[in-house]
């Protein structure tokens, strides 16, 4: 009777790790299979000429250099406003924050700046940039509304990694006569920069996919030249990539699929460096 | 030189305080600039109008169900797919896979998560919706099925990730505890291990719905946009419209300032509210688990 019933406890847990390890193949395989899918049918699209040509024929040849040089420049300006608020951001919650209600607000509302759909992103970003302040649908107003919707990913990295700095270096510090500032420029910062620096990235790379919260803040659906300014307009890969597979009749697909392996190529390699940093930052960590 | 440092101290300590509280200013931004348009609504359209089932804007139709149907049909598809693989994976790589692959997991589920949706979408209208077409042989695959099957995917590496770190927070003397009285590895993950995670493995599912609600360019580009108000199990197979999409869709075409513009940010701030509630509600959840342990340890 034991003996049974033991046998069916070991039975039932070989089925149920069985099936778990089968649902996580179920998610892992499908990204897997996505990347090369892509990678395939995209690869023959890509050329010398694809990448540094300007779209032809309606869009239909040519190259998407104004997409890709539009998306470098959305993801330099997203950069350069969520870089330096969102870790000074992370400096205040991890050095300076006491655990009281205010803080508590803060959570909440970082909370909620990650939670917020990406179209009403562009709402908003429509309201106040475009509008209210006249920047217009610009690179500025675009990357304006990316900073803010990047904000939250790169606060929450930055803050876990200079809560990771063992308190010690900031008590000697402060006791060998440095001030809080200088022991957070000179101690807690450098240790804790590989980990800020990977949450950067990851912030960013999800700023460079997104299409909704440009849509109306700084998209073009085509310009026969490269942005001169940052109050102009600009093409950029997500949302090139909408229009050529929703907008455009008869769109070759090689061109599709050949902009979306540029797109996925430029994310996920901002994700590879991200990640490379990180495990390299912990392997080479010695507290 | 001291008096120099001191200033540099003080200047450099009130733009970190300040830095500290933008997040604040901007969700008060967020709400105030939403707000601003979305309130004209409600003087311009009666609100018998605006829960009507009608949508066609064009000719002033400005009814919000078959938007709201549509959000909650797709949603609650990709909750259904999310959940049981988001937590199964995220059990896999916490509990059962050996290390090695717990290292290659993790970063492949990352990844899925930085794929930008418009790249789904447009695997969606490739791949997928031809795909479900011939198989569910429908008049069209750009449905609410080819929707929840991709913001389910859009919404699992959120779960997985919640869980997993959920799961790894329990303490292993749980697990020591249950084995050392005999229970298989098995038994202790479903009666120790995920009931000790609860609460973060419920924060996980409800950010994942919150992730799926939320999405735009996958579901425009593959529920069909077709603004019908869903009322049957069947709907699924039917396309839909939903309430992110309707902005994204329609917003560049409308002028500034007319009825169909404050609708749309009305829509908008629905969204907002949704989201704020489902993440206050799944932090707070958050909150009172550690809450109760510490109280549970002192």
């Amino acid at each position: 009777m034991k003996r049974t019933f033991s046998l069916n406890r070991h039975l039932v847990q070989r089925l149920g790790f069985g099936l778990i390890t089968l649902i996580a193949l179920g998610t892992v395989i499908p990204i897997v299979m996505v990347v090369i899918y892509i990678a395939v049918e995209g690869g023959p699209a890509i050329s010398w000429e694809f990448i540094t040509g300007f779209p032809r024929e309606g869009m239909r040849q040519g190259g998407i250099l104004p997409a890709i040089i539009g998306t470098f420049y959305l993801t330099l300006g997203t950069a350069v406003f969520s870089v330096p608020l969102g870790v000074a951001a992370a400096i205040y919650l991890s050095e300076y924050a006491q655990d009281n209600w205010l803080t508590r607000l803060i959570r909440i509302a970082i909370i909620n700046l990650a939670g917020i759909p990406s179209v009403v992103y562009g709402l908003f970003g429509l309201g106040l940039f475009v509008l209210f302040l006249r920047f217009g649908t610009s690179i500025l107003s675009a990357s304006l509304t990316l900073s803010i919707m990047t904000l939250p990913v790169i606060i929450s990295t930055a803050e876990e990694s200079l809560r990771s700095v063992p308190q010690a270096f900031r008590t000697v510090s402060i006791s060998l006569g440095a001030t809080r500032w200088q022991t957070i420029r000179r101690i807690v910062l450098p240790e804790a920069l590989p980990g800020i620096i990977t949450g950067v990235i990851l912030g960013l790379e999800r700023a460079a996919g997104e299409t909704a919260p440009i849509l109306f803040t700084g998209a073009a659906f085509f310009l026969p030249r490269l942005p001169g300014s940052p109050f102009d307009a600009t093409m950029a890969l997500p949302y090139h990539l909408f229009v050529i597979s929703t907008q455009v009749p008869e769109m070759p697909f090689q061109i599709q699929y050949g902009t979306a392996l540029v797109l996925i190529a430029f994310v996920l390699g901002m994700n590879l460096v991200a990640t490379v940093i990180r495990s390299r930052a912990r392997a080479r960590r010695q507290w | 030189m001291e008096s120099n440092l001191n200033w540099r101290e003080f200047v450099i300590t009130r733009a970190i305080k300040a830095s500290g509280y933008s997040a604040i200013l901007f969700v008060a931004l967020i709400f105030y600039f939403l707000l601003k348009e979305a309130v004209p609504t409600l003087t311009e359209v009666p609100l018998g109008d605006l829960l009507a089932v009608r949508w066609y804007p064009i000719e002033d139709y400005f009814g919000l169900l078959p938007l709201l149907t549509g959000s909650l049909v797709v949603t609650l598809g990709a909750t259904l797919i999310a959940v049981p693989f988001g937590i199964g994976t995220a059990v896999f790589i916490a509990e059962i896979a050996p290390r090695w692959m717990r290292e290659i997991l993790k970063p492949l589920v990352e990844l899925l998560g930085g794929l930008p949706s418009v790249v789904l979408g447009f695997l969606g209208i490739l791949v997928l919706a031809p795909w479900l077409r011939n198989l569910l042989d429908l008049p069209t695959g750009l449905t609410a099925l080819a929707g929840s099957l991709l913001l389910g995917g859009i919404a699992v590496p959120t779960v997985v990730s919640v869980a997993e770190d959920a799961l790894d927070a329990v303490p292993r003397a749980y697990r020591e505890g249950a084995w050392a009285i005999g229970a298989t590895r098995w038994q202790t993950i479903w009666r120790v291990t995920l009931p000790a995670a609860k609460s973060g493995v419920l924060t996980a599912i409800m950010l994942g719905v919150g992730r799926a609600i939320g999405e735009t360019m996958t579901v425009m580009m593959v529920t069909g946009n077709a603004p019908v108000l869903a009322t049957r199990l069947g709907s699924i197979f039917s396309p839909v419209r939903t309430m992110t999409a309707t902005i994204a869709a329609e917003m560049g075409e409308v002028a500034n300032g007319s009825v169909h513009y404050h609708v749309l940010f009305f829509i908008g701030i629905t969204l907002f509210l949704i989201s704020l509630v489902v993440n206050v509600t799944a932090s707070s959840v958050v909150f009172k688990a550690k809450k109760r342990s510490e109280r549970v340890l002192s």
